[in-house]
């Protein structure tokens, strides 16, 4: 890849990393926090293709006035190793310490070939945009529940809100004493087991979706009738001391008695951040 | 890589000297035009291809993998560029003490403020060997700069909020294996196993020429390597199933061997791996301190890069100790301070 090639790629990984920031896109592979840092690195990515630009025409220009300087001699550069350094000027690349003065002089630079892989995520990122983690990873991978630090009282409200991380701590490592009696409302996405019982799953996630993973309750009580994996629901309902075992790890996995499940739109940041703080 | 690359181009030189370099000119923009014409002519296929639960998870994995580590990786790119074009290599030489075995662990301390990955270590260390410090002292920099550095510290503090104790382990643990390493080759080491690095980069070019020209190579070098790694990643995180990463991290020795050759596999920039680590968490701290303390210091695309650098004769040699070491050093480390 040239230079000119390489600028394009920098140039269009800089925007697509712009794009995803400046949106909500990039909420689906990393945690809020890295926003600033994407936006910044897209930036640098783009200045980094225009410098590339702006040097190569100076660079061709230069290279013109010496031609027309030293005549059409092709070989003149052969004699001297030293001389064929400096007039591939800026060739970071170790691959070219052993071109002859005739390559240096055409600037046949060799970049390294790895670099067409970085067309890779920019396609996936452009013209993929993949969704944020469901059902298919929550399903082979053991629930991730954590005993929580403390339990904080929970305001008044009913029905009362809260993040399934949240429920999940409460019910299985407070026996749900702070949740008897209540209403509760939980979102999350719908994930089926092997034998077909319905989870409510939250991706718990530290720092981007590669680490992410998932905290379960299962449905019981009034489940509606068509369970399409991967869709996302609000499920009203109360806690029950009922219990499983994720099939997977062994983990525990509270249950949530259903009375009503109403499906809405994904939220703006699918996974719980809550481990990070 | 500078072998096989050069020499086929310079039988195309003989047999057909000028048409060829002008159509190798022509064709990188071409080609990577035309490419993006297809990929996005093909999009609606390839995005039915990828709408399989398991590719859909692998795709996610994958960018995510990649958005989160670039702008690490650009953040290093910048510091080293800076450092490479605004320091000059005199002043390492300089700053360094004269007698090798003491110039060994101040150039393992320096690698603390050569902030970048261990893509852009290797190009420097070259330079410091050209420049005439002693290739142990240069060697232990190549090792302990992507592993201490401030920004893989700050990466390791924040994948890991509960475990601060795991900074201070890898710290340690790499300067030691970096230190013992360089006196290794103080006491077996020849010079005959080094190819010198004859090219000098930076050379006839001014400062913002030679910044940038820094920047783009090794964010194309680099970032190359980082695809290579996050499809690795994203193929173990959506098909090797749960189960065979819980039986190896149930045995302890067992633990820390796969998490050792994973990190050498998976090739992950030291920018990103703590928080490849801090997801493994069915795996003991040890074991993932191992994979902190090996991934920096060698792993495949490093192997590449070594030997292309310093010669094959160096790599073969130098590879193998190091892994071992760091193995061994990162194990003791873990029963002491985790």
């Amino acid at each position: 890849m040239n230079r000119q090639a390489q600028a394009a790629v920098l140039f269009l990984l800089g925007a697509s990393l712009l794009h995803a920031a400046t949106t909500d896109l990039y909420l689906r592979y990393v945690k809020q926090g890295l926003r600033p840092l994407v936006l910044v690195s897209g930036a640098v990515l783009i200045a980094a293709a225009l410098a590339t630009v702006w040097y190569e025409r100076k660079r061709a220009r230069a290279q013109k006035q010496h031609e027309a300087d030293e005549g059409s001699d092709k070989d003149s550069g052969k004699d001297s190793g030293k001389d064929s350094g400096k007039d591939s000027g800026n060739s970071s690349d170790k691959d070219s310490s052993k071109n002859s003065g005739k390559d240096a002089h055409a600037h046949a630079h060799r970049e390294p070939r790895i670099s067409w892989l970085l067309v890779l995520p920019l396609f996936a990122l452009i013209l993929v945009a993949p969704p944020a983690l469901g059902s298919y990873s929550a399903t082979r991978t053991g629930t991730a529940l954590q005993e929580p630090l403390a339990y904080p009282s929970l305001p008044a409200a009913d029905p009362l809100r809260l993040s399934v991380v949240d429920y999940a701590g409460r019910a299985v490592y407070d026996h749900g004493r702070t949740l008897h009696d209540r209403r509760v409302q939980l979102t999350g996405f719908l994930a089926l087991d092997r034998d077909g019982t319905p989870y409510l799953v939250r991706m718990a996630l530290n720092c981007c979706a590669a680490d992410a993973q998932p905290v379960k309750v299962a449905l019981t009580g009034r489940i509606p009738p068509v369970l399409q994996p991967d869709t996302w629901l609000q499920i009203t309902g109360t806690y029950t001391p009922r219990r499983a075992k994720d099939p997977v790890n062994g983990g525990p996995i509270p249950f949530i008695e259903v009375t009503e499940a109403k499906p809405v739109t994904e939220p703006t940041d699918p996974y719980d951040e809550s481990w990070n703080n | 890589m500078a072998i096989t690359k050069t020499v086929p181009q310079r039988t195309d030189d003989r047999r057909n000297p000028e048409p060829t370099d002008e159509g190798r000119h022509l064709n990188s923009p071409l080609l990577l035009t035309m490419l993006m014409v297809v990929l996005v002519l093909l999009q609606s296929p390839i995005r039915r291809a990828l709408a399989a639960p398991v590719m859909q998870s692998w795709t996610t994995v994958f960018v995510a993998v990649m958005v989160q580590a670039l702008p690490f990786l650009v953040l290093g790119v910048l510091l080293s560029a800076a450092i490479a074009v605004f320091v000059p290599p005199s002043f390492f030489a300089r700053a360094l003490p004269r007698r090798p075995a003491l110039a060994v662990p101040v150039a393992g301390a320096a690698g603390a403020v050569l902030p970048g990955c261990e893509c852009a270590s290797v190009p420097v260390a070259g330079a410091l060997v050209r420049r005439g410090v002693t290739p142990a002292a240069a060697l232990t920099f190549l090792l302990s700069a992507p592993a201490i550095n401030p920004i893989v510290l700050t990466a390791t503090a924040v994948a890991f909020p509960g475990n601060p104790e795991m900074v201070l382990a890898r710290l340690v643990a790499s300067l030691l294996v970096a230190c013992a390493m360089g006196w290794l080759w103080l006491r077996l080491g020849r010079t005959d196993w080094l190819r010198p690095p004859s090219h000098l980069s930076y050379d006839g070019q001014s400062k913002g020429e030679a910044f940038w020209g820094s920047v783009r190579h090794d964010v194309m070098h680099a970032g190359g390597f980082l695809v290579v790694g996050a499809m690795a990643a994203a193929t173990l995180k959506a098909v090797a199933p749960e189960s065979w990463l819980r039986t190896a991290a149930d045995n302890p020795v067992l633990a820390v061997l796969a998490l050792a050759v994973l990190a050498v596999v998976l090739s992950i920039c030291s920018e990103a791996d703590a928080f490849v680590a801090a997801s493994l968490s069915q795996f003991s701290l040890t074991a993932r301190l191992t994979f902190l303390v090996v991934g920096p210091m060698i792993d495949l695309k490093l192997f590449a890069m070594q030997a292309g650098t310093f010669g094959r004769a160096f790599a073969l040699r130098f590879a193998p100790a190091t892994f071992a070491l760091a193995v061994v050093v990162s194990v003791l480390t873990g029963a002491v301070i985790l």
